[in-house]
């Protein structure tokens, strides 16, 4: 296996430019991913190798170009839609909504909308209340659609082309946050599967589920518990819709014990649901309640110091994991 | 235009008409429930603006789009069987009146949040205009979605990339209960819209040839690569907004002068002074209409209910 070092951003963008490459229905639009090369970069270069045809940069109208996006998925087309980030999909929720999640069920399996909106998700970058919502768990509560969120370099480089081969509509939430991440990253990695959860490190003591963003922070907090002898388990969910229970359930029933570590508000979130499912499916299994890392419920605030206390953080997740074996917390 | 295309015309606002009158009935019958929106008195823009596209030219509607489908020839029965939520409807009985769908004639609904079908007529234009196809995309939408942002957006974004649109303003001059002059600062659609930069102008919409010709020259226009047209079908709904509308907030002298310009008698009435309307053919067109009506209803009785097991099909796609 050979593997190059590449980033985050550097992944996604030569998923999109190997899609462009591969199949001529494929076509990058949103605001700003042509001239200005992505308003994260992740398109930098791609209008100048592929021409504005197919790099195509739109007006600020969320609701247009996602609506055009599922139009021309109706007419055969295999559009990825870029949205610069989850608070500014709200202007198009109409079309994720009642368009691209209900087109395929209203028309009795008639019209199927293969399109794939990405867009940013996430804090911690000082972009305040506007710029810096975790949404997607919100979109996981519309059937039709698919969410998934890549946290590793393989599943950026390989979700995309798994959502551009699937009959129904994919949104994909980058975390703004793992943009710059670096790492080693297998050269062969093309397509991922995004129906399972992965087990990110694996543990006899409890289970830490989590997606996105969060994993990092997890996985710190695995290993600074690993040092006191408490062996943790972590998950990535990876897709948050549909909810691969079988994993989850899996580890839980082996651990005992379950911890949901979600960037996500707490309440009606994707944590919740997740809670949710663990107490009706295995209740019994469970030594301890489900715990909860979730951000603060308030808008993101702007300075550094509040932000970081709006977040879950490695020593929330400690905390969660110490009290769920009942060690103190 | 032959007395021939005259009578076809005529035809066809009659098939529409009639379905819509036996629709009230049903629906008074119970046979038909949710919302039940219908097209009485509009039947010349679906008429006259269908007829001169092609069949395999894709058409988006909206929630009142029981005409549209028609003038498009989704079959009646199967357009019946969708309002009695039977699997031999158009949409497998999942849609309902609001939510008509035909796949292979291009029909794609059947859309009832207002505005909300244009951004996808300006996408399947766009799908169009990349592999070069020269088809003709048309939107129907009202003069309430012509108020939303997403038509404001769908047509700039459409006149910037020129691509095949025919954005079909039914003007029937309310926004469910609201008239026009009590939401627009200028009610003038046409010259708004032409403000985008795209060739738009005002229709007769009771006129059924005003509106042919009209549809004619737009799609002559976009044809030859000139970009999206507006067109703005002055029309009005002689029934009220839905089954549930009470119609209280139109003055009933305003629906009777309307009344006076009905697109069929005044295509019968120029009919007649043309001499192209001969003994029996009126009567000969109602009866081939009813019989078609007849056989739609019972196809529709007959028609089987999903299984319930059956529910969440089509909710993802079914991979083999």
């Amino acid at each position: 296996m050979s593997t190059i070092e590449t980033t985050y951003r550097e992944a996604m963008r030569a998923a999109i430019r190997d899609a462009l490459i591969r199949d001529d229905r494929v076509f990058l639009m949103g605001e700003d991913v042509g001239r200005y090369g992505g308003c994260f970069a992740v398109s930098l270069g791609l209008l100048e190798e592929f021409g504005s045809d197919r790099v195509r940069d739109t007006p600020l109208s969320e609701s247009a170009f996602v609506g055009a996006g599922i139009g021309a998925a109706l007419g055969g087309m295999r559009p990825i839609v870029e949205i610069m980030t989850v608070n500014f999909s709200m202007l198009a929720l109409d079309q994720v909504v009642n368009n691209a999640a209900t087109l395929l069920h209203m028309s009795g399996g008639q019209l199927n909308v293969p399109i794939v909106i990405r867009m940013t998700t996430g804090a911690g970058r000082q972009l305040a209340a506007q710029h810096s919502h975790s949404l997607e768990g919100w979109y996981a509560h519309i059937p039709g659609i698919r969410i998934v969120v890549p946290a590793t370099l393989e599943d950026a480089r390989g979700m995309l082309w798994t959502a551009l081969a699937d009959p129904d509509p994919v949104l994909i939430f980058e975390p703004g946050a793992l943009y710059p991440m670096k790492g080693q990253l297998d050269e062969s990695v093309r397509e991922v599967d995004i129906d399972r959860a992965a087990i990110r490190r694996p543990g006899r003591d409890a289970t830490v589920i989590t997606y996105g963003a969060t994993l990092g922070t997890s996985l710190a907090a695995a290993d600074a518990l690993a040092g006191e002898g408490i062996d943790v388990e972590v998950i990535d969910l990876r897709t948050l819709r549909p909810l691969d229970d079988a994993t989850l359930l899996d580890s839980v029933t082996r651990t005992h014990r379950a911890v949901v570590v979600d960037e996500g508000w707490r309440t009606g979130s994707i944590s919740a649901e997740i809670s949710a499912r663990i107490t009706e499916q295995a209740f019994y299994d469970l030594d301890a309640p489900v715990e909860r890392v979730c951000s603060a419920e308030v808008p993101m605030p702007y300075p550094k110091h509040l932000e970081d206390a709006a977040l879950p953080q490695q020593v929330d997740v400690v905390a969660a994991v110490r009290r769920s074996i009942g060690d103190g917390g | 235009m032959s007395a021939k295309h005259r009578l076809e015309l005529l035809r066809q606002m009659l098939r529409i008409r009639r379905f819509e009158e036996r629709c009230a009935e049903l629906y008074s019958a119970a046979k038909i429930r949710g919302f039940l929106h219908l097209y009485v008195g509009e039947e010349a823009v679906a008429t006259g603006v269908i007829g001169a596209l092609r069949p395999d030219e894709p058409i988006v509607s909206t929630y009142r789009e029981h005409g549209h489908a028609l003038a498009r020839g989704v079959p009646m029965d199967a357009v019946m069987a969708e309002m009695y939520g039977r699997t031999n409807g158009c949409s497998r009985g999942r849609g309902g009146s609001m939510h008509l769908f035909d796949a292979d004639r291009h029909f794609y609904g059947g859309n009832a949040i207002v505005g909300g079908g244009i951004p996808l007529a300006v996408g399947l234009g766009l799908a169009d205009a990349m592999r070069g196809s020269h088809r003709v995309t048309t939107c129907f939408f009202g003069d309430g979605a012509f108020a939303e942002g997403e038509f404001h957006e769908s047509v700039n974004l459409a006149t910037l990339w020129q691509l095949p649109v025919l954005f079909a303003c039914e003007n029937n001059h309310y926004a469910m209960g609201t008239a026009l002059a009590r939401t627009h600062g200028q009610t003038d659609l046409a010259l708004r819209a032409a403000s985008y930069g795209l060739p738009a102008w005002p229709v007769d919409g009771m006129d059924v040839l005003a509106v042919e010709d009209a549809a004619h020259r737009a799609v002559e226009i976009i044809r030859a690569g000139g970009g999206p047209v507006f067109l703005e079908l002055r029309t009005y709904r002689f029934r009220a907004h839905s089954m549930y509308d009470p119609d209280r907030y139109r003055d009933k002298a305003e629906i009777e002068e309307w009344k006076q310009r009905d697109p069929i008698d005044a295509l019968v009435a120029r009919m007649r002074t043309d001499g192209e309307l001969g003994d029996g053919d009126l009567e000969a067109i109602e009866r081939e209409v009813a019989d078609e009506l007849a056989r739609a209803e019972e196809a529709a009785e007959a028609g089987p209910w999903e299984p319930v097991t059956d529910l969440t099909r089509f909710v993802y796609s079914e991979r083999s």
